[in-house]
Parts: C-alpha cells; structure tokens; sequence
C-alpha cells in the first residue's frame, strides 16, 4: 500500500493521459456517426464525455491530495507549497501557478462537456454528437499541450527537497481560492457556446432552436465570467495594498475583452431566437467570445506578457498556445466562410425597433472590446517589431472604454423597452421623459451636492445610470400594468434582465463616484500622530508584532473618527512570510454600503514612524454590486421555463419544425 | 435599386465608415497616450525627452537610497551597469522596492538631470524583473563589451 500511495503522482498523469485518449475518442466517434446517420455511434458521446471528466476530477484531485500530503518529490508542489502553510492555501496552491491551472482549466473544460452531456434532454442527438465532439477537440489540444509543456505530476527525482518553496503570498488569501477558479469557469464555458454554434454550422441548423438551446449555456459561462472579474478586481482592491480596483493590466484586460463579447453574443442569442435574425452574426461572436478567451489564455500563459523576449527564449508553451489558437480560430472562421453564406436570416425590422438597438447594442460592446484589444496588444507588437518599450497608459483606456459605456448606458434601457420589428421613438420619448427629466436633474444634483463644483464626467456617470434606472422601472410599471403585484408574473426571463440592467447601472455608479470623489493621502505617521482627511481622523494608537502561521507581522492600531465619533478600528499589517522572506501589505478596511476607509502601511520610516496610505473610496462597494445584481440576474433568465422543455413535447417538435422550413 | 439591397448598402457603408472612423481615433489617441521606456543610458545621452512623461527603469543602487528627515521624500540612483540616473519620489514605496532590486519609474525628466517619479512599480513577484529592466541591462551590458573591444583594437 505504501508503494501504491507513493505512485500516486504516477496515476494522476495515467488519468491525464486516459482523459487525453478518450477525449480522442469522443472527437472522432460521434461524429462518424453523425456522418453516417448511425444513431448507436452517436449516442457514444455522452458516456464518453462523462468519462472523459471523470478522468481529469481524478487527476485533479490526485495533484490535490500530493498538495495536502505535502509530496514534495513533485515539482511543482515543492515550487508552490510549505508545510506551514494552511490546508486550505495548499488546496488552492494546485492552481497558483501555470501548470496546475492548466490542470484545472482542463478539468472545468471536461465538467462543461459533462454537464452538456446530461442536460441535454431535449436536444437531438446528432447535435449532441457533434457539440461534444467539438468540445472533445478543444479537450484534446489543452490536455495535450498540458502533458506536454506544463506536466504538473512532473518529479524531482532523485533529491527531493525536505521543504517547499511556498506560495506566493498574495495568493495565500480567500480570494484567490475563490477568483480564479470562477474566471475559468466563464472562459472555458464560452466553449460550449463555441462547440453549439460550430455544430450548428456544420449541422445546417442555424435555426431559433439552436438559439434557444445554446442561451442558457451562454449565459452559465457569461455569469461566472461577471463573477470572476469582479473577484479580481474586488482581491487586487484589498490585496495589493494600494486600493486600486482596476488597472488596464492585460491580464485584466484578457478576461474583460470575452466578457464584452460574450455579452454581445447573448443580446445577439436573443435576436436570433426570436425572431431568427442575425444568425451568422450570432455565430461569429461565439467564435470570436471563445478566441477571447483562447487569446487570454495565451496572454498570461505565454510568457509574453512578461516579455517578448521571455517568449522567444522560452518558446515552447507560447508556440504551442499560438498553434491551438492558430487552429482554433483559422478552422472555425473557415468553415464559418464555407458554411455561413448558406444560412439566410428571413425577417425584416425597420431602423427603430428592438432589434436595431440589439444590433447597435452589439457594435458597441465589440468596438469597446476591440479598443481594449488594440491596446493590450500595442505595445508587444511594437516591441515584437524591435520599435521601442513603450506602456500605454490608464488614461487611454478610461478615454475609450468611459464614453462608449455612457453611450451603451443610454442605449441600453430603449432596447428593453421597444418592440421587436418596428417602433415609434416618439411612444418611447414620451413613455421616458418622466425618467429623462429626472436623470438630468439628478445628474446636475449629485455633483452640486458631493462638493459645489460642476463635474461633467459626475454629471454624464450619473445621469446615464439615473436614465437607465428609471426608465427600466418606467418599462417594468407599464408591463406590470402599474401593479406591483403583477411584477412576479413578468417571467424570470424579463425579471432577470431588469435586475441585470440595474447591476449595469449600480456598477457606473460606483465607478463614477469611487473615481472622482476617492481621496488620498501618504503620509509619515508616528504613535499618537493624527491625521485628518475630509471629514475623517485618523489617529495611529500604536504599533505591535503579530505572529501568524506561517509569517510574523508588524502592525498598527489606527483609530478612524467621522467628526467625533469613532467609527472604526483598524489593524493594518505588514507581514513577512518566512518561507520565502517575501514582505506583503495587508490592508485594513472599514467597510460600509456607501464609502470604504481604507488604511495601508508603506515603509518603516526612521524612529518607529510608517509611510502610511490613507483613503476614502465613496462607494466602492456598489462597482461589485452591480456585477452581483447582473450575475443573479443572468441566474434568473437561465432558469426560464422555456428553456426546460421536454424533448417529445409537442409544441417544441412543431416550432423546430418551423424554424428548419424557414432556414430551407 | 432593389430597395432592400439598397438599405444593406447604406447599412454596410455606415458600418465601414464607422468602423474605419473608430479606428482611425483609437489609434491617433493611442499615439498620443504611449508612454515610452528609456534606459539610464539613453537618459544620460540626451537621448529623453525633458517634461514628458516617460518611463525610466534598472537596477536600484545600493547605499544609494536616501530619506528625508520628514515627510515620504526620497531619492535612490538606478543604474544598468553603464550609465545612472537619480530618481526623486514622494510617497509609499512598494513592498519589493529594495537596493539591487529592478525598478519602473513613471515620472518626467527635469532640467537638472533627475528623474521626478510620479510612481514607481516593483512587480509582485520575486523571481521577477522588469522586462524593461532586463532589456536595459543586457543592451548596456553588450554597448559595454563592443566599446571595450573598440578600445583594444
């Protein structure tokens, strides 16, 4: 037995490799048996995504377990764990770095295609066949790159070191446990959506059907995709010390570009399945969602990032990352040019109605993303060309990004509001201008009052989310027939699409507001030193030491006063971990609905005094708010009944009958 | 023309022409929003532009590293190993800033030669230099040995 345990490694790689062979299987199988209408070579899609799966949550769970029995004669634990660190740190150590999370991306990738494969009762099997084999395709290129180039079983054989190197601190944390596992969750979900639209396509079946069945799944990826960007901002907010949510980082940027699209592709979904309009625009953006978040992967697995140079010298892993890219988004856009040219979108609508508004809903998010992509790309293309360094800053990001959101923002509230095929702006004008009037007064109020000035961006940021807040409850009032009881009648659908634009409109809220009204000092501080900022005091009471598990800390007791009355006690820390010596800010946070107090240590300056940061950030909160509010209510719209039909009930034959009519 | 022909026309020229508009402004605003890496070698040539915002980075100095008496002033010298330069900051240093450690400056050249920092990164990652830093080192580090063979011959 003690032999046995010890080749655990070994079996986690047999498992990795078992789940290689048979995602080989589920490509090649199922499809024969579309291709030759053999309904018995189809239907071995399904058990053989679920084994497919199951082998990649063993061979998770065994580079787990190696974790937790601190197994350091594997590599990749012994660069990423310690003895001293805590069972759960080690737990989430598994994907601290490259190799285990490609480990966990491919399992998530396995979960997605079983999950595909068991709720998938009402689809015909030939699209099962195919959406699976798809999905076993893209399994096939990631477990093999990870075998590969990123083999996390990998020993260190013969002399193994007593003790590991420890995780990075700043991983050591909850939010690390939680973030990136749900950003992948969103990334490799998006592969589902890819697999549905590539099936279709080769199918022939662009059709409502497709649309309805590929929205919620769409939607799953895209509410793990809010979720984990919002994780991101919300653990780089209290991790890194500086009380930054955001940073333009292209590591930020790879997974905001898929959420962009992915957003797109779901207003797209719903135009398609409705009325069966922009089908190969729909198709397009699935495969342009999932070149995304291929392309993130790229970005922060390569090296490139790091440098360009980084990428050359070690090319392996990025070359190989390019490749499945390569392959992935030249494949699907060519059978994309062979197949598109056949689906005609029967159906007209006139420049005022939803569908416009859908569409230019559609060209906003995409030309936000594309922005976002030209500028994260910018600077390796000129470095790549021997050009120079250069960054681009923050501030062209926030130029691009802000404006279209305003924009987006305004637009956002008529498309809920008109009718699909043709509306009349002067019903919709006069249904709003109660809710117009109202922003723009609201809009002038909110900077006059915060602080006497006229700030237009206060003034813009605010007006657009008062507009889209009010003019959503105008929508919601006259759907409800002006009773509130009616309201849960609406449909989860409706329901959850009015929670998700009022998210959008919190989420500008906080972000207008935390932009223009933070305030920020650095400051030496010593005990008994006061300090005051706006309304607040700040008085240092004094300094201690604190022993953690694996690290020893100095901290200081800060009282917080809003006028005279304390509102707050904070201990900020600064650790130094033992294992590998590295020193970590940890931030104090007093946390409230409509402002954060926020206090860091700097430096230990001479004679027991500290560099210290000191902020008030208004509103913080409500820029993760709205990103839940979005999420529950993506959760909504995916639990509408209409999406759980039975396979045999008549009235979805009929309608996918009717739709295949129309695509002949 | 056929009518519906001619609204996808008007549509696909308004699609172009709103896309080539986009694009044209995303990258006139880009070029003016970069901001370019020079190493100590370049600032101390001449080669910088004096009140731009650049990025400056290398080698923190060690011993090099001065605080004033009051206040989070503090000046530091980084170098690439053939040319230095002074870089004066006001406020809280990050966790890995420390001597011998590679550092980003973002800030403007004075007048006087020294670098005044409106930020200065040190990534979170030990094992990790600045890819601009690297880049300096190894550039100054090969202009040193091509001067040092001029010399010989």
């Amino acid at each position: 037995m003690g032999n046995l345990s010890g080749m655990l490694p070994e079996f986690g790689q047999l498992a990795l490799i078992f789940a290689l062979l048979v995602a080989a299987i589920q490509v090649v199988v199922p499809l024969v048996g579309v291709r030759r209408g053999q309904g018995w070579l189809m239907a071995y899609a399904r058990p053989l995504a679920s084994a497919q799966a199951l082998f990649l949550i063993i061979s998770l769970v065994i580079l787990a377990y190696c974790f937790v029995v601190d197994d350091f004669s594997v590599a990749y634990v012994a660069k990423n764990s310690n003895t001293a660190l805590p069972t759960a740190f080690k737990i989430s150590a598994v994907w601290g770095a490259h190799e285990g999370s490609l480990l966990l991306w491919v399992t998530m990738l396995g979960c997605w295609g079983l999950a595909v494969a068991w709720f998938s009762k009402s689809l015909p099997l030939d699209m099962v066949a195919r959406v699976l084999s798809i999905m076993g395709m893209v399994s096939v290129g990631f477990i093999l790159f990870t075998l590969e180039t990123s083999n996390p079983f990998e020993r260190n054989l013969p002399s193994m070191p007593q003790e590991g190197a420890d995780l990075n601190p700043l991983l050591q944390d909850f939010g690390l446990i939680v973030h990136p596992p749900t950003l992948y969750m969103g990334y490799v979900g998006l592969s589902v959506a890819f697999a549905f639209a590539l099936a279709a396509l080769l199918g022939g079946r662009l059709d409502a059907a497709w649309a309805r069945w590929s929205r919620p799944w769409t939607m799953a990826a895209w509410i793990f995709l809010t979720l984990g960007i919002a994780l991101g901002s919300w653990w780089a907010y209290y991790e890194l010390g500086w009380g930054g949510w955001w940073f333009w980082d292209p590591v930020e940027n790879a997974s905001l570009m898929p959420w962009l699209v992915a957003t797109a592709l779901l207003h797209s979904l719903a135009v398609t399945e409705k009325r069966g309009l922009f089908k190969s625009w729909t198709v397009l953006l699935a495969i342009f969602a999932f070149s995304l978040s291929l392309l993130g992967t790229f970005l922060v697995r390569s090296g490139v990032l790091t440098s360009v140079h980084a990428f050359a010298s070690d090319p392996e892993r990025g070359v190989f990352i390019l490749a499945l890219l390569g392959i992935c988004v030249g494949g699907s856009l060519l059978l994309y040019a062979i197949k598109a040219p056949t689906v005609a979108s029967v159906g007209r609508y006139s420049w005022v109605s939803r569908e416009s508004f859908l569409l230019l809903n559609n060209l906003l998010l995409l030309v936000a993303a594309f922005a976002i992509l030209l500028g994260t790309l910018y600077p390796l293309i000129i470095d790549f060309m021997g050009m120079g360094k250069l960054s681009v800053g923050a501030s062209w990001f926030n130029f691009m990004f802000v404006p279209i959101s305003v924009v987006l923002g305004l637009v956002i509230a008529l498309g809920a509001m008109a009718r699909w095929k043709a509306d009349d702006l002067k019903r919709l004008g006069s249904e709003t201008v109660a809710a117009m009037v109202a922003a723009v007064l609201l809009g002038f109020a909110v900077p006059l009052l915060a602080d006497g000035t006229m700030n237009w961006k206060v003034l813009l940021g605010m007006g657009v989310s008062f507009w889209l807040i009010g003019a959503t409850l105008v929508d919601v009032w006259k759907k409800a027939r002006g009773r509130l009881s009616r309201i849960p009648q609406l449909g989860l659908s409706y329901q959850g699409m009015v929670l998700a634009h009022l998210g959008v409109a919190i989420t500008i809220i906080g972000v207008t507001m935390v932009a223009n009204y933070s305030t920020e000092v650095s400051v030496r501080m010593a005990k008994g030193d006061s300090e005051m900022l706006g309304d607040y005091r700040f008085e240092f009471v004094d300094a201690g030491h604190v022993e953690g598990p694996n690290y020893v800390s100095d901290a200081i007791r800060f009282r917080v006063y809003d006028g005279e009355r304390e509102i707050a006690l904070l201990q900020p820390e600064k650790r130094r971990y033992n294992a590998s010596g590295s020193i970590m800010t940890e931030a104090a946070i007093d946390v409230s609905l409509f402002r954060d107090v926020y206090v860091s240590m700097g430096e230990p300056l001479a004679d027991g005094a500290w560099g210290m940061r000191l902020q008030v950030k208004p509103f913080m909160r409500w820029v993760w708010l709205g990103a839940i509010f979005m999420s529950v209510g993506g959760l909504l719209a995916m639990l509408d009944k209409r999406y759980r039909q039975r396979k045999n009930a008549p009235q979805n034959n009929a309608q996918a009958n009717t739709a295949q009519e129309v695509t002949a | 023309m056929h009518p519906k022909r001619k609204k996808r026309l008007t549509l696909i020229l308004f699609m172009v022409l709103g896309v080539s508009t986009a694009v044209g402004l995303l990258m006139y605003s880009l070029s003016q929003n970069i901001n370019l890496f020079m190493t100590p070698t370049q600032i101390a040539s001449g080669e910088a532009p004096v009140g731009r915002t650049i990025r400056a980075g290398g080698l923190v100095e060690p011993g090099s590293v001065v605080r004033d008496d009051s206040g989070l002033g503090v000046r530091f010298v980084v170098s690439d190993g053939m040319s230095e330069v002074t870089i004066a900051y006001e406020g809280i240093l990050p966790d890995l800033f420390r001597e011998g450690q590679g550092i980003v400056a973002m800030g403007k050249l004075g007048e006087d030669g020294v670098f005044v920092a409106s930020e200065v990164l040190a990534k979170h990652d030990e094992n990790y230099m600045p890819p601009e830093v690297k880049d300096a080192l190894e550039k100054a580090h090969q202009n040193g040995k091509q001067a040092l063979e001029e010399a010989r011959y």
